[in-house]
């Protein structure tokens, strides 16, 4: 095993190399130039009434690769919140460790963070911002307020917040197949609700994507916490 | 040489480096960050083509590609980091090279 560590071993240099010189090639191959989808697409959201060309693209033209993406999200949350061992370990070691410093900014940001990640969401679809984006700073106010012992780490796992890691992804189900009812086919919003409901489904996804990047963090960090093996 | 390139081959050269990573590393922690590398290599890849456009602006279709991936990034590395933290605290091992002891699962 030691005599392993002093070279760099040869088969993942050689894997490695030849990884480099393949997609190297393919990437060089491609020509110069080339529009993609760039012109349709813009066409595309401005008939769809989604100015933010990206969230049309995610939402609307290629909303079954976001409907598959949060099912993805949830079941890995699901399954990092079935691996942690003592929920309690967490709350035990953040206990009275907050100053007053850190409870002072996080009384100043944490209310910020959820007006930014509100506004992230309402801009989504006109200007760069969107679910996702959103409810990263939701997920991460939350995080905040964990580690500065404002919000308890053990309610992870409580119904509420399992209700609310499920309902971006039951909406968007739901909307998914509502005009499967009147005879259109899967994801094929009608034209004259299209904007409210790409928004409808925005907001709930922020919610769901806030409390999953929230349950992953406290899940793993309770996994070990403290440190301490068996 | 035009922009989109440096930073396609940037993405590449990522790739790569995750990929030897992946493969050289014992250490488990080690192999999910690299894991991470090479999803970083691939977005910079997609990203970096999505910008050939001789006009009007890149396109957003790869851009909403890696937007989505990297939602499963965060997803993937979570779901690797739990589970070898739990592969630790049952073994005591961080990585697959060495035997877990006779009863060391608990």
């Amino acid at each position: 095993m030691g005599d392993r560590r002093r070279f760099p071993a040869l088969l993942p240099l050689l894997a490695s190399g030849g990884v480099l010189a393949f997609v190297g090639r393919a990437v060089l191959a491609l020509p110069p130039a080339a529009n993609g989808l760039a012109v349709e697409m813009r066409d595309g959201a401005k008939a769809s009434g989604i100015k933010n060309v990206v969230t049309a693209v995610l939402l609307d033209f290629r909303g079954y690769d976001t409907l598959l993406e949060i099912a993805v999200l949830m079941l890995a949350t699901v399954a990092v919140l079935s691996l942690r061992e003592d929920p309690a370990a967490l709350s035990r070691r953040i206990a009275g460790r907050a100053g007053p410093v850190l409870g002072a900014l996080t009384r100043t940001l944490a209310p910020l963070m959820i007006i930014v990640a509100g506004h992230l969401v309402w801009v989504g679809s006109s200007e760069p911002g969107g679910a996702f984006q959103g409810g990263a700073v939701l997920g991460a106010a939350g995080i905040l307020l964990v580690l500065s012992g404002y919000a308890q780490p053990a309610w992870a796992g409580q119904r509420i917040v399992r209700w609310v890691l499920t309902v971006g992804l039951l909406a968007f189900i739901g909307v998914a197949l509502y005009p499967m009812f009147g005879g259109g086919s899967l994801l094929q919003y009608p034209a004259e609700s299209r904007k409210s409901l790409i928004l409808f489904i925005e907001i709930l996804l922020t919610l769901s994507i806030g409390a999953s990047i929230l349950s992953l963090f406290l899940a793993s960090a309770s996994a070990t916490a403290g440190g301490e093996r068996p | 040489m035009s922009t989109y390139l440096v930073y396609t081959a940037g993405g590449v050269l990522l790739y790569a480096l995750g990929t030897y990573g992946l493969l050289a590393k014992r250490h488990l922690i080690h192999k999910v960050i690299s894991a991470n590398f090479m999803g970083s290599g691939v977005f910079l890849i997609l990203i970096g083509l999505g910008n050939r456009s001789p006009e009007g602006g890149p396109d957003p279709v790869p851009q909403a590609m890696v937007l989505t991936g990297i939602v499963v990034t965060v997803a993937l590395t979570a779901l690797g980091l739990a589970i070898v933290k739990r592969y630790y605290t049952a073994t005591g091992l961080d990585n697959l090279d060495d035997e877990p002891s006779a009863g060391g699962d608990r």
